[in-house]
């Protein structure tokens, strides 16, 4: 079994977001990088199959700054294989770009399943998974919390809206979006991590040239704007809790 | 007589044992006498499965593996009870407590709050995961400004470390305030790193996490070497131990005081300065790392006594049978945990203590104590009347 996962890092949101100087973009000066949560969990999941199931984990991610320290997390806990996918990425490609690059990266490596977070908050357009399955011509399913391979088969544990929960198969080699894994995360001591350091290497492997067709193009990004009936309240916690009462008075319910 | 080795593939329980000789004093857990002494004083040694004497006994019996199946010694908060009051004066917290919650973080099976704290320490260089860009906003406002090193650029006579606690928590970042107010009171020229601290990692330690302290004591370590200071003091008695016994061994080597050694040393210069009188009985609690593990007992309470109007009074557990609050070794993180095994909690016991003293004031020298003892309080009735306070807050307030 020959598991792929492909992952990335996301904004952190512990800092506060702005915008730089061209508007359309988010100022990376002082970005903080985080891995995706469901990247997260796809890594959980590849490496709980590779125990239960024994799988060969490859981690392949875009090159960025911190991506060693995922990488070499990822195989703390388990992953075989790392490789960092180099080429004109640094300013960030989008999805389409990306799938297509990596699909052909990935047809190489002859995976049985690949497991990918199902979304990521920046994604633009669309998220990485269906692209992938598109052109690797490889089934889909995605919201998955749930995975057991049997044979030629993959079972899975769809989560829809409202609390039903789907089970289906689908045939080999398949693309996962990944919602959860069927545990959190683990962790990893970080002795384990600078181990990983010392003994294992990160593949690189060259995107090349990136066809950026189909994506979409930003033309002004913003913070969220005062609108005229929305009321902001003070940050001070007594002034707030003065304007909520006499909102309240002024609304008759109190 | 010749005798032949017979080959043979060390078990877990001798593997773990040899680890343990490599700890400071570590042959002398050869030399327990099974007193039990350790067992009977550790704050949650009664709802252990495997208390520290019968986790020696395992070692022994070479059966470690089955305390290894256990995870109650995620109760342990590292207060070294046990180790001060054993005879033959085994380092039992700093070995075996701590290199068994090494062993189960590095299976990997550990506490999901515990996990959190620990992977927050390691992205952001603090417990909460909290901004690290973020950590001297509570100097906002502050006159005279708070010098911070990385900004302002100019040699300082200390280097004030002032802990994630103090620098984060809402109630704790009072007690950094006064801090910087006594210390402008004085006139002692101080900066602080900032953004640039990071926590000491000393509870990470203690909590299994070997790895991550030494993680986060090289980059203090870098930062330090950065500025030029003649001493460290701390408004945390973990990163007082920290800096003072385990640092130096990382060769990052800094003369080191708690704030309660650096103000009582300038006592004379301090006490004309507490005009304001402040009508009250106060008991002092020992924080565990600067009292029972520090022996430092005598100025925190000369602090207290050179306050005008303040009568000091003991708790039952005092000095160096201090109870501890609960927070150290991971306790910080652990609460969930805990209260599901215990239905108990270690501040509210200190609490009863204090209201039993005939204190109105309870009086702390450690950040992790004000929100633990307030917590504390508001669920024992009796406790009402019960103010927790900082040492260096009550300084301030005497300031006027």
């Amino acid at each position: 079994m020959n598991i792929i996962v492909p992952v990335k890092l996301v904004p952190d949101l512990v800092e506060e977001l702005s915008i730089d100087s061209s508007g359309t973009a988010l100022d990376t000066s002082w970005l903080r990088m985080i891995v995706n949560e469901f990247d997260d969990h796809a890594i959980e999941q590849a490496i709980i199959l590779k125990e239960h199931t024994g799988a060969h984990v490859t981690i392949i991610s875009v090159n960025a700054e911190g991506i060693d320290d995922l990488l070499f997390t990822a195989a703390a806990k388990g992953a075989d294989r790392l490789i960092k996918l180099t080429g004109e990425v640094e300013s960030g490609v989008n999805n389409h770009a990306l799938a297509r690059g990596m699909a052909n990266i990935i047809k190489e490596l002859k995976p049985d399943l690949i497991l990918t977070g199902v979304q990521a908050h920046n994604d633009l357009d669309g998220s990485l998974g269906p692209q992938l399955a598109e052109y690797l011509g490889m089934p889909f399913v995605g919201y998955i919390s749930g995975v057991k391979v049997d044979g030629e088969q993959v079972n899975v544990r769809k989560e829809y809206p409202g609390g039903l929960i789907g089970d289906m198969n689908a045939s080999l080699p398949a693309v996962l979006g990944i919602q959860a894994a069927e545990q959190p995360p683990r962790y990893v001591a970080i002795s384990k991590v600078r181990q990983m350091m010392k003994t294992v290497s990160i593949e690189e492997l060259d995107l090349s040239t990136l066809d950026l067709m189909g994506g979409p193009t930003v033309n002004r990004m913003f913070q969220p704007e005062v609108t005229e009936r929305a009321t902001m309240l003070s940050e001070d916690a007594d002034e707030a809790a003065n304007q909520l009462i006499n909102l309240f008075k002024e609304l008759g319910t109190l | 007589m010749a005798t032949t080795a017979i080959s043979h593939t060390p078990s877990f329980s001798e593997t773990f044992f040899t680890s343990l000789y490599k700890v400071e004093n570590g042959e002398r857990f050869r030399t327990c006498l099974q007193c039990g002494s350790c067992s009977g004083v550790c704050p949650f040694g009664y709802l252990m499965d495997y208390p520290p004497g019968r986790m020696i006994a395992g070692l022994r019996a070479d059966e470690f593996n089955l305390v290894m199946e256990t995870d109650t010694v995620w109760m342990c908060v590292s207060c070294y009870a046990c180790a001060q009051i054993c005879p033959s004066k085994i380092p039992i917290t700093a070995g075996l407590m701590t290199r068994t919650k090494e062993e189960l973080l590095l299976a990997g099976n550990i506490p999901s709050e515990l996990q959190s704290a620990l992977e927050n320490s390691q992205r952001y260089g603090n417990p909460m995961g909290e901004s690290p860009r973020k950590r001297a906003d509570w100097v906002i406002g502050i006159e005279p400004q708070v010098t911070i090193l990385g900004k302002d650029r100019r040699p300082v006579d200390i280097l004030w470390f002032v802990g994630d606690y103090p620098s984060y928590h809402p109630r704790v970042q009072s007690v950094a305030k006064s801090l910087a107010k006594v210390l402008n009171a004085l006139g002692v020229n101080f900066g602080i790193l900032g953004p640039e601290e990071n926590s000491d990692g000393d509870t990470q330690r203690l909590s299994g996490e070997r790895g991550l302290f030494e993680m986060l004591a090289e980059k203090n370590g870098k930062i330090f070497s950065r500025y030029q200071f003649e001493r460290i003091i701390t408004s945390d008695p973990h990163a007082y131990n920290a800096l003072k016994n385990e640092y130096p061994v990382l060769g990052i080597n800094y003369p080191v005081q708690h704030y309660t050694q650096f103000l009582a040393e300038r006592i004379d210069q301090l006490k004309p300065l507490l005009v304001k009188e402040l009508q009250a009985t106060v008991t002092y609690h020992d924080p565990c790392y600067l009292g029972r593990v520090n022996e430092v007992f005598t100025e925190p309470r000369m602090l207290l006594e050179a306050i005008p109007g303040i009568k000091l009074v003991e708790m039952s557990h005092n000095h160096a049978s201090s109870l501890c609050c609960g927070g150290g070794g991971g306790g910080m993180w652990l609460d969930g945990f805990q209260w599901e095994k215990a239905h108990a909690r270690l501040s509210e016991w200190r609490v009863h203590e204090a209201v039993d003293s005939g204190a109105n004031i309870l009086a702390v020298a450690c950040p992790y104590e004000p929100p633990r003892f307030e917590d504390a309080v508001k669920t024992i009735p009796q406790a009402e009347q019960l103010v927790v306070r900082d040492i260096v807050e009550l300084l301030a307030d005497a300031l006027g």
